[in-house]
């Protein structure tokens, strides 16, 4: 284990930021051996990049909460265009160091503005002897914007000429990002994913004031050979485990085993967390909802999920219209005479009823087909007279907007219009049961 | 016209505009009778029928919407909860969701939407915003839509102390996340400081009123705005109390398939099912088709028109009942008698003050024809030349369908309690098909009536029973004053089938011992055989007497009612002022053909037109007709590509011909005919029938195939 030593800081408030920041040490101390004293010029820029929860923005924020350094914290998709994010920046920068908040808002357009009324921000809030850090969360969302604003940011040290550095996290990697026209390259670090041991240690740390550290470092041990294979997002496992621990009690609670009777406890709970991964995990149902199941002792069963409810009733020709583009999308145009066509000659068996291409075919997924042939094959596959009428045209622009079907290319309403059909095979033969059309023999 | 687009049918709004529409009445027909009283009476059944529509609308969705306000309550008072205790600490503070599945019937999502809203405002929260897709192709414009729609609507409760304020942060168009903070953090503040007075208005609302979202069409959203609203919001959920609605019209499923997982993680999401569409239609059907209520009646066709575009076409219980309106307008405008059609008491006193013309108009009714034949001499003639004898009987006979009206609804419903558990239904499921078939003609000639009854003869003792109860119960609650005597005769029924159940269960007792006894006694193989045969013999024999018999009696008993009450209304005389029957009229308006109508205009200009130079048209194509349907008609004759020059030429023969040798005779097209030529062509290419092809240079491409 590493201690983290630094000399700029006292040792106390360096032993505290290790207690924060468990298995994360070596990355911190890093950090803070790039970052120098508080007065020294560092990296202008240094890229930061890690799977989900991995700990980038907790270990960011705290690093720069417990050292007390200077710093904005910026998420970039929650300031979406470049000017809200500017201007956030600057609106945090002033209220910095003054406790007071300062009404007047800013009005920032373009980078040019913002250097300026930067420089302007770190004169007024006697910034300039240490190193201020500009921390972009999600910063993948820079891509998005101008084309200068993600160079821009990389070389704020030099275009302001102040200390500054400025730091991106994401997570993705940095080669995603590279413009064409080339930029100044950060300093690149990576935060590996937490192991199986790590999520234990981190999980275990925070146990809840009734229980021993003992007895809640069994049950993430339980908890973790359950969802480990499954997940191992930090936040979700917390959740996680928070949601189950009651049940996890139970029976200490009531009484009849003690804390360390695990086999016990573990009886208990292990087929718990089995339905758990089903349902919450997956969210088809709710935590809250899962939450009110346990403290009525309740089978899940009672509850249907959201996939429960995958049928979906739809109007008559609404039906075949759906049946129609499936059709359309699957099978190919030359076999469209044979199907459908009631005197279609002679069939060459050899030619199409080979066993691969039926296959491949749901493999390829769907194609696009044009309005007019779906309208042929639907007048073929319903018994009786339809009319082109408004009401069927209007249901293929609805099927559209439910996602059903969709439209491919441009959008020319005059143009002969091409669409696709997105359901699935099953989804199909749903609809279709009633309808007696058996799919598969298409 | 390859692509049809949603057309929202304007609604008839002829009762706003009143003295213009009243003429529209008049206009209609020349005798102008009662044109005034007509349209008031269409306009007060129209208001009766809609407040009783609304009224439904309320009551289907009341559970729904008392599931939603609870679940809002319930997850706002959760998210206050959360305090020091542990738990709450790590779990990660979801946003609440309520997934409102409504079915595929778009159209009626928004009535009930405002409905919600409107509830959500009275019990819940004033900050409720409604999002819909195509107003937000990116999050800055969902952003602005949502501060927009929130800081109005804080306009709306409050008065204008603070208008200032909302207007400057709107000229600022600042739409982030953190200015909505700021201005929830504001209002809260505010309110917790009000005057008593103000307190009042906002005791309803919780305590720092959540604010609820509405997505009203999930579907159509992209992923990426929705994906970043929620990341966006599920980082403030603490300083902002967000809760959402999803509409979903197709299946749940869709928030999955939407959102990936890290971002449905963030939802608490928990499901809420709208009432069926159908279940919705047929409460429509009873409330407003089977009852005495109104006098304004549908006909089996026109009927069977409205049902078959809901069920084939868009499941939507307001096109339903638009078109429902459009049968009363239908009804009032084109019938000079319909000013009969109101309450009994009402229209007797309107027969009073017929005039003689209308009085004419009753007589040319092809029901009362009939009637008419049906009589004596005498009273033929008196039928025919005497207004005043005329009057009277209308008046006897309008109270005949009265009784015809209320006899007729108990007896549906009853016999629909025996049809609806038969296997199969041959006579439908539902009441409404019933009704239909009623309405055809006499229901107990049908076959599906036949063996209809022949499987209510085979229905067991505890079904047949809880039938007669139900029978009993809607006979007694009918307002009918014949069916007292069927209400005693039912009742006796049911009592003989008690007095079967004990008498029945002593005997089946004794017998059993009995043959029990005797199959001991004898125990050769003849003999038993023998024995057995005859038990069975006796068996079926002695059901038939007691409970079969019992059960034949019922039914028969059923069959009777039917025939006396159930006639088919066109039987009835005067049937025309009550019942709408015009089913082509309103097919026509409802059920456009925009191709067809196109292919004739078209194909046959007289038909729009009225030109008599037109009319001869075989299949030959004159040269009298416009320029654009001569180029139609050649272009039918052609493949998916077109030459243009050939068209071109077989255009200035057609355009030729009549103009003799001497226009024959110059090879060289004339220019006026080859401007007006392209001037049909580019028409063409606007109507969508052709576009320009890319493949060869002087072609264009069919677009349709269809047309010949």
């Amino acid at each position: 284990m590493p201690n983290l030593e630094h000399p700029a800081y006292p040792a106390a408030t360096l032993l505290r930021l290790e207690s924060l920041v468990p298995c994360r040490e070596s990355q911190v101390s890093m950090l803070l051996s790039i970052f120098g004293e508080r007065q020294q010029f560092t990296f202008p820029s240094i890229f930061i990049y890690g799977h989900t929860s991995s700990g980038k923005t907790y270990v960011m924020q705290t690093l720069l909460n417990t050292l007390q350094l200077p710093h904005v914290f910026v998420n970039c998709v929650e300031y979406f265009t470049s000017r809200l994010l500017l201007e956030e920046i600057l609106i945090q920068l002033q209220n910095c160091s003054f406790e007071t908040k300062h009404a007047s808002h800013v009005l920032c357009d373009t980078f040019n503005d913002f250097v300026r009324m930067f420089k302007q921000a770190v004169t007024s809030q006697d910034l300039q002897d240490q190193t201020l850090y500009i921390v972009l969360d999600r910063a993948e969302q820079l891509r998005e914007m101008e084309a200068n604003i993600l160079p821009a940011f990389l070389r704020l040290q030099e275009l302001t000429d102040r200390n500054v550095t400025v730091v991106l996290l994401s997570e993705i990697v940095w080669e995603l990002f590279r413009p064409s026209t080339g930029c100044f390259e950060p300093f690149t670090l990576y935060f590996p994913d937490y192991s199986i041991g790590h999520l234990q240690k981190i999980l275990s740390h925070n146990h809840p004031p009734e229980y021993s550290a003992d007895f809640y470092a069994a049950y993430i041990n339980i908890l973790l050979g359950v969802f480990y294979m499954v997940c191992r997002d930090l936040k979700e496992l917390q959740h996680l485990a928070a949601l189950n621990f009651s049940k996890y009690c139970e029976p200490v609670v009531r009484g009849e085993a003690n804390e360390r009777d695990t086999r016990k406890l573990w009886k208990n709970i292990e087929p718990h967390l089995k339905k758990a991964m089903q349902t919450v995990y997956l969210r088809e149902i709710s935590s809250s909802q899962w939450e009110r199941l346990q403290r009525d002792d309740g089978e899940p069963g009672q509850l249907k999920g959201l996939s429960a409810h995958a049928h979906v009733e739809l109007p008559y020709y609404s039906k075949f219209l759906l049946i129609a583009a499936y059709l359309a999308s699957y099978n190919p145009v030359r076999t469209d005479k044979r199907f459908f066509l009631k005197h279609h000659g002679k069939i060459k068996k050899t030619n199409f009823m080979k066993k691969h291409e039926k296959t491949s075919n749901h493999l390829l997924g769907p194609k696009p087909f044009p309005l007019d042939r779906l309208l042929a094959i639907l007048y073929s596959i319903v018994d009786n007279r339809v009319a082109p009428t408004a009401n069927i045209f209007s249901q293929i622009t609805s099927l559209v907007t439910l996602q059903l079907l969709s439209l491919v290319g441009h959008n020319d309403q005059l143009d002969g219009p091409r669409y696709k059909c997105t359901v699935s095979l099953d989804f199909i033969r749903a609809i279709a049961r009633p309808q007696q059309e058996s799919i598969d023999t298409f | 016209m390859l692509k049809g687009c949603f057309v929202f049918k304007p609604s008839p709004k002829k009762r706003r505009v009143s003295p213009k529409t009243a003429d529209y009445f008049r206009e209609g027909n020349n005798d102008s009778e009662d044109s005034g009283l007509r349209f008031a009476t269409c306009q007060s059944l129209w208001k009766q029928i809609k407040s009783e529509t609304e009224q439904i609308q309320e009551e289907l969705n009341k559970q729904l919407f008392d599931n939603l306000v609870s679940f809002l309550r319930r997850s706002h008072s959760e998210f206050q909860e959360k305090t020091t205790e542990w738990t709450c600490q790590m779990k990660s503070s979801e946003i609440p969701t309520a997934a409102l599945v409504l079915g595929v019937n778009v159209t009626d999502h928004d009535l009930t939407f405002k409905s919600l809203s409107e509830v959500l405002q009275n019990n819940i929260t004033p900050y409720v915003a409604l999002l819909q897709a195509k107003d937000c192709p990116g999050i800055k414009n969902l952003m602005q839509k949502l501060m927009g729609q929130l800081m109005n609507c804080y306009i709306d409760v409050d008065t204008s102390d603070e208008e200032d304020w909302v207007q400057v942060s709107q000229n600022r168009i600042r739409c982030s996340m953190a200015s909505l903070i700021s201005w929830y953090e504001n209002i809260t503040k505010k309110t917790d400081s009000e005057t008593p007075s103000k307190k009042r208005t906002s005791s309803r609302h919780l305590q720092s009123p959540p604010v609820v979202v509405i997505f009203k069409d999930m579907e159509s959203f992209t992923t990426k705005v929705l994906q970043d609203f929620l990341v966006i919001s599920s980082q403030h959920i603490r300083e902002l109390p967000l809760i959402l609605i999803f509409g979903i019209a197709t299946s749940p499923m869709i928030i999955h398939s939407l959102l990936p997982h890290s971002v449905s993680s963030l939802l608490c999401i928990e499901l809420f099912q709208s009432l069926s569409c159908k279940e919705h239609l047929s409460t429509i059907i009873d409330k407003l088709l089977l009852t005495t209520q109104f006098a304004f009646k549908l006909s089996e066709k026109v009927l069977q028109v409205l049902i078959n575009i809901f069920l084939y076409h868009d499941f939507s219980v307001q096109n339903f009942i638009k078109g429902f309106q459009l049968c009363i307008v239908e009804h009032f405008c084109s019938q000079p008698l319909s000013v009969l059609c109101c309450r009994l008491v009402e229209a007797k006193k309107r027969v009073n003050s017929l005039s003689h013309s209308q009085c004419e108009n009753v007589r040319r009714l092809p029901s009362f024809r009939r009637y008419v034949e049906s009589q004596v001499s005498e009273k033929q003639i008196a039928l025919l030349t005497a207004d005043n004898f005329l009057k009277e009987v209308i008046q006897k006979l309008l109270e005949d369908l009265h009784v015809y009206h209320e006899n007729y609804v108990p007896v549906l419903r009853c016999l629909h309690v025996f049809t609806s558990s038969l296997p199969k239904y041959p006579l439908g499921k539902q009441i409404r098909e019933l009704h239909c078939a009623c309405l055809e003609n006499r229901v107990w000639e049908t076959e599906e009536y036949e063996s209809s009854l022949q499987l209510a003869r085979m229905l067991n003792k505890s079904d047949l029973v809880t039938m007669l109860q139900k029978c009993v119960e809607i006979f007694a609650s009918s307002s009918g004053k014949e069916f007292d005597k069927v209400v005693e005769k039912l009742k006796e029924f049911l009592t003989q089938f008690q007095k079967l159940e004990v008498a029945g269960a002593c005997q089946e007792r004794g017998e059993s011992v009995s043959s029990q006894k005797e199959l001991q006694k004898k125990t050769d193989l003849y003999h038993l055989q023998k024995t057995l045969l005859e038990l069975k013999e006796s068996r079926r024999s002695k059901k038939l007497t007691k409970f079969e018999m019992l059960r034949f009696e019922v039914v028969d008993f059923i069959d009777n009612l039917v025939r006396n009450y159930l006639v088919p209304a066109d039987h009835k005389t005067l049937h025309e002022i009550m019942y709408f029957n015009t089913a082509s009229a309103l097919r026509e308006h409802l059920n456009a053909a925009p191709r067809i109508a196109l292919h004739t205009a078209l194909n046959n200009p007289y038909c729009y037109l009225k030109n008599q130079a037109l009319k001869s048209d075989g299949g030959t194509i004159s040269n009298k007709a416009p320029d654009i349907c001569i180029v139609y008609k050649l272009h039918l004759e052609c493949g998916r590509l077109i030459n243009l020059v050939d068209w071109l030429e077989a255009f200035s023969t057609v355009v030729m011909a009549v103009e003799g040798p001497n226009a024959a005779a110059s090879d060289q097209v004339d220019d006026i005919i080859h401007a007006r030529f392209i001037r049909a062509v580019s028409e063409l290419e606007l109507l969508g029938f052709i576009k320009p092809s890319k493949q060869k240079t002087d072609h264009v491409a069919r677009l349709t195939w269809g047309g010949c």
